[in-house]
C-alpha cells in the first residue's frame, strides 16, 4: 500500500520489463525504497538510524560468515582458533576487529533508533506493529549479541555464559533442569559451545526475516515525521529516491568513518583484556561485566540484594527480563494522542530524565558492587519502572501539549520562512 | 448455499441423505480428522529427540564421579578440585570455625542448614561443597591461600557480593542458597568419592 500519490514502477527497458511480468522483484524494491515511497518531507537525520541499523546488520553477516570459515566451535581449539584468525589468517585482525566492533555499532545504531522512536511517538497508533516487531528485533539483537560474545571462549566469554545461563536457575523447582538443558553440562563446555555457534550463525537471518516485517508494517502507515502530525497530501511527502537515499547516504558516510576510527584506532576499547585470557572453569576473574550495550540491564539484575516473598535473585532476572518485555505495552501505556515530545512539553522532559536514568544505570552495572553502588541502582532502576508505569500514564492523562500544526507542510514552512500559509492567508 | 461438502460423497449411504439425518462429523471430515491427528502425533514424536538432544550426553554424564586424595589437606587449608566440569571445594575446618558455624542460631539463615547435615558424621571438620555460587554460578573466592573470604570467614562471591560462613551457609548478598554440598562418601580417611 501507499499513498494514492506515489509513483508508479514502469520499466522502459524491454529486459527490465520482461523481469517484471515474469518476477515484479525491482517493482517491489522501487515501491519500498524507491520513487514509488513517498516519505515525509520533513525527516531529520534521526531518520537516518534505521538504514543505518540495516547497514550495520549488512556488515556482521558479510564479517560474520567470513569469520566462520576460519572459527572453530570446540572447546579445546575455539581461543587458539580465534588467536590465528588475528595472528596467521590473512586480514583476519581486520575481520574480527570489524565483526567486534560491528556489534557495538549495531547496538548504537538500535539504541538511538530506540530513543527516536519514544521521542517522536513512532510506537503509537497506527504504527504499533512496527514497534512491536522492533522490540523483537532488539530481543534478538540481544540474544545473538550474547552468544556470539561467548564464541571466543576467554575468560568473560566462558563467565558471561555461567551468568547468563544462572539467569534460568532462577526459575523456581525446574530451573536448574533448564540450565542443564540449556548447557548440555553441568557448566559451559563444548556442548555450550557449539549450539551457541549454530545459533549464532541462525539468528542474524531470522532477524533479517523479521526485519522484513518490520518494514513491510512500517509501509502501510507510511513513515512517522518530527511533527507527529498524519500526511495530509502529496505537498507533504517526498519520493524516498532520490530524496532519502542521498540524506540516508550521508548518515551512512558518517557511521563508517566512526566504524573505521574504531576498528583502526582502537580496536579493543569497549571490550575487555580478560577476554584475551583463554576461559579457565576453576577461576572466576575478580570483575565480570557484560559488554557496554547490556549494562543497564545488568544494573537492573544487580538491584535486587534481599528477598521478598520471592527469592532475590528471581525478582533480578524478573526484573530485568521485565524491563524490555515492558516495551510491549509502551503504546498502550502512553496514551496521549499526540506523538511528537517537540509538542509535549512534560514529557519531553520526563523523556530527558529516563535517558539519564539509564546512563546511571549503565554506570552502576559496569561499577563494582558496593554499597554506594548498590543503593544507585537500586533508585535508577526503581526510576526505570516507574517511567513507564506511573509517570507516563499521569503525564499522558494531565498533559496540556502545545499546539499542533495544521499540516506538515505548514510546519516546515513556518520554520524556514517564519510564517506559515495560514497565518498569511488570514493577514490577506 | 450448496457447497462441495453437501455433496454425497462416492461411497455414502444414500439413505442416510433419505432420511434427512446428518453424521456429525461425517465421513469425510472424520478421515481429514484421523489423518491430521495422526501427522500430528508423528511430528510430536520427532520433536522429543530434537528436545532431548540439548540434554547433557553421555560421555558429560560419564564425568560424574571424582576421586580426591584428601590427606595432604592441613587444618584451615582448602583445595579446589573438579567434579563434572565444575569447581569443587574441599576443606579442613579448624576448631574455631567449626565453633563459629555452631554457634550461629540455625533459624536466622536464609537456608537454614547445620553444620552437622552438611558434613558426613564424625567429620565434622571435613567441608564439601560445590565452588559455584547459587546466585549466578561464579566461583567464589575463600579457597586459595590469601583469597578474600568475605565477612563470614568462609567463602566471598566477588560477582554480585555473596558472603558464605565457615559452612559455606549463604549470610549475605543475593545467592539464595548455601553453597550445594555434593553426594560424596569417605572410602578411606583419606579417600574421597564425589558424585
Amino acid at each position: 500500500m501507499s499513498f494514492p500519490w506515489a509513483k508508479h514502477y514502469e520499466p522502459k527497458q524491454p529486459l527490465m520489463r520482461w523481469v517484471d511480468e515474469k518476477l515484479p522483484l525491482p517493482r517491489l524494491v522501487y515501491n519500498a525504497i524507491g520513487a514509488g515511497y513517498p516519505v515525509p518531507r520533513n525527516l531529520n537525520y534521526f531518520w537516518n538510524f534505521g538504514v543505518l541499523a540495516g547497514a550495520a546488520l549488512v556488515c556482521q553477516i558479510v564479517t560474520g560468515v567470513v569469520l566462520a570459515m576460519h572459527y572453530a566451535a570446540n572447546g579445546a581449539v575455539a581461543f587458539g582458533s580465534v588467536e590465528s584468525i588475528m595472528r596467521d589468517v590473512n586480514a583476519g585482525w581486520f575481520l574480527r576487529y570489524a565483526h567486534a566492533n560491528g556489534a557495538s555499532m549495531f547496538l548504537a545504531v538500535v539504541y538511538i533508533h530506540i530513543g527516536r522512536g519514544l521521542y517522536y511517538g513512532s510506537y503509537k497508533a497506527p504504527r504499533e506493529m512496527v514497534w512491536l516487531l522492533g522490540v523483537v528485533i532488539f530481543l534478538l539483537m540481544m540474544a545473538t549479541a550474547f552468544m556470539g560474545y561467548v564464541l571466543p571462549w576467554g575468560q568473560m566469554s566462558f563467565w558471561g555464559a555461567q551468568v547468563i545461563t544462572g539467569f534460568f536457575s532462577a526459575i523456581p523447582l525446574v530451573g536448574e533442569t533448564i540450565r542443564i538443558w540449556l548447557l548440555g553440562g553441568f557448566a559451559p563446555d563444548n556442548a555450550a559451545l557449539n549450539r551457541f555457534f549454530s545459533l549464532h550463525y541462525l539468528l542474524p537471518f531470522v532477524t533479517a526475516g523479521v526485519i522484513i516485517l518490520h518494514i513491510w508494517a512500517l509501509h502501510i502507515p507510511g513513515s512517522n515525521n518530527p511533527t507527529g502530525v498524519d500526511v495530509k497530501g502529496e505537498q507533504d511527502t517526498v519520493p524516498f529516491h532520490p530524496y532519502y537515499t542521498a540524506k540516508d547516504g550521508v548518515g551512512v558516510a558518517v557511521f563508517f568513518l566512526i566504524f573505521a576510527a574504531l576498528i583502526f584506532f582502537s580496536p579493543n576499547l569497549l571490550g575487555h583484556p580478560d577476554n584475551y585470557i583463554e576461559a579457565n572453569p576453576l577461576s572466576t576473574p575478580a570483575h565480570i561485566v557484560p559488554e557496554w550495550y547490556f549494562l543497564p540491564f545488568y544494573a537492573i539484575l544487580k538491584s535486587f540484594t534481599a528477598d521478598f516473598i520471592l527469592p532475590a535473585k528471581l525478582w533480578g532476572v524478573l526484573a530485568m527480563f521485565g524491563s524490555i518485555l515492558l516495551l510491549f505495552f509502551l503504546p498502550w501505556i502512553d496514551s496521549s494522542p499526540v506523538r511528537s515530545a517537540n509538542y509535549r512539553p512534560t514529557y519531553r522532559w520526563f523523556l530527558v530524565v529516563l535517558l539519564l536514568d539509564i546512563l546511571v544505570l549503565g554506570y552502576v552495572g559496569g561499577a563494582e558492587a558496593t554499597a554506594r553502588n548498590v543503593i544507585m541502582g537500586q533508585i535508577a532502576a526503581g526510576y526505570y519502572f516507574a517511567h513507564f508505569l506511573i509517570i507516563l500514564p499521569l503525564i499522558s492523562a494531565s498533559e496540556r501539549p502545545r499546539p499542533l500544526p495544521n499540516s506538515i507542510t505548514e510546519a516546515v514552512l513556518a520554520k524556514h520562512a517564519g510564517t506559515s500559509p495560514a497565518k498569511t492567508a488570514m493577514a490577506g | 448455499m450448496a457447497t462441495v461438502d453437501d455433496r454425497l460423497p462416492p461411497g455414502e449411504d444414500p439413505a442416510l441423505l433419505a432420511d434427512d439425518t446428518f453424521h456429525d462429523p461425517r465421513r469425510r471430515d472424520f478421515i481429514n480428522i484421523a489423518a491430521v491427528s495422526f501427522a500430528g502425533v508423528g511430528a510430536l514424536a520427532i520433536v522429543l529427540p530434537l528436545i532431548n538432544q540439548m540434554n547433557p550426553s553421555a560421555d558429560v554424564l560419564a564425568l560424574s564421579t571424582t576421586e580426591i586424595d584428601i590427606s595432604k589437606i592441613e587444618p584451615g587449608q582448602a583445595i579446589k578440585a573438579s567434579f563434572r566440569k565444575q569447581p569443587l571445594f574441599v576443606r579442613n575446618l579448624t576448631p574455631k570455625e567449626i565453633a563459629e558455624a555452631d554457634a550461629v542460631p540455625v533459624s536466622s539463615l536464609r537456608d537454614p542448614q547445620t553444620l552437622e547435615e552438611r558434613t558426613k558424621a564424625g567429620k565434622k571438620n571435613w567441608l564439601i561443597t560445590l565452588g559455584v555460587c547459587t546466585h549466578l554460578g561464579c566461583v567464589p573466592l575463600g579457597a586459595g591461600e590469601g583469597e578474600n573470604r568475605g565477612p563470614f570467614g568462609g567463602y566471598f562471591c566477588p560477582c554480585h557480593g555473596s558472603a558464605y560462613d565457615t559452612a559455606a551457609r549463604i549470610r549475605q548478598g543475593p545467592a539464595p542458597k548455601n553453597l550445594v554440598v555434593p553426594e560424596y562418601t569417605f572410602n578411606s580417611d583419606t579417600v574421597v568419592t564425589v558424585g
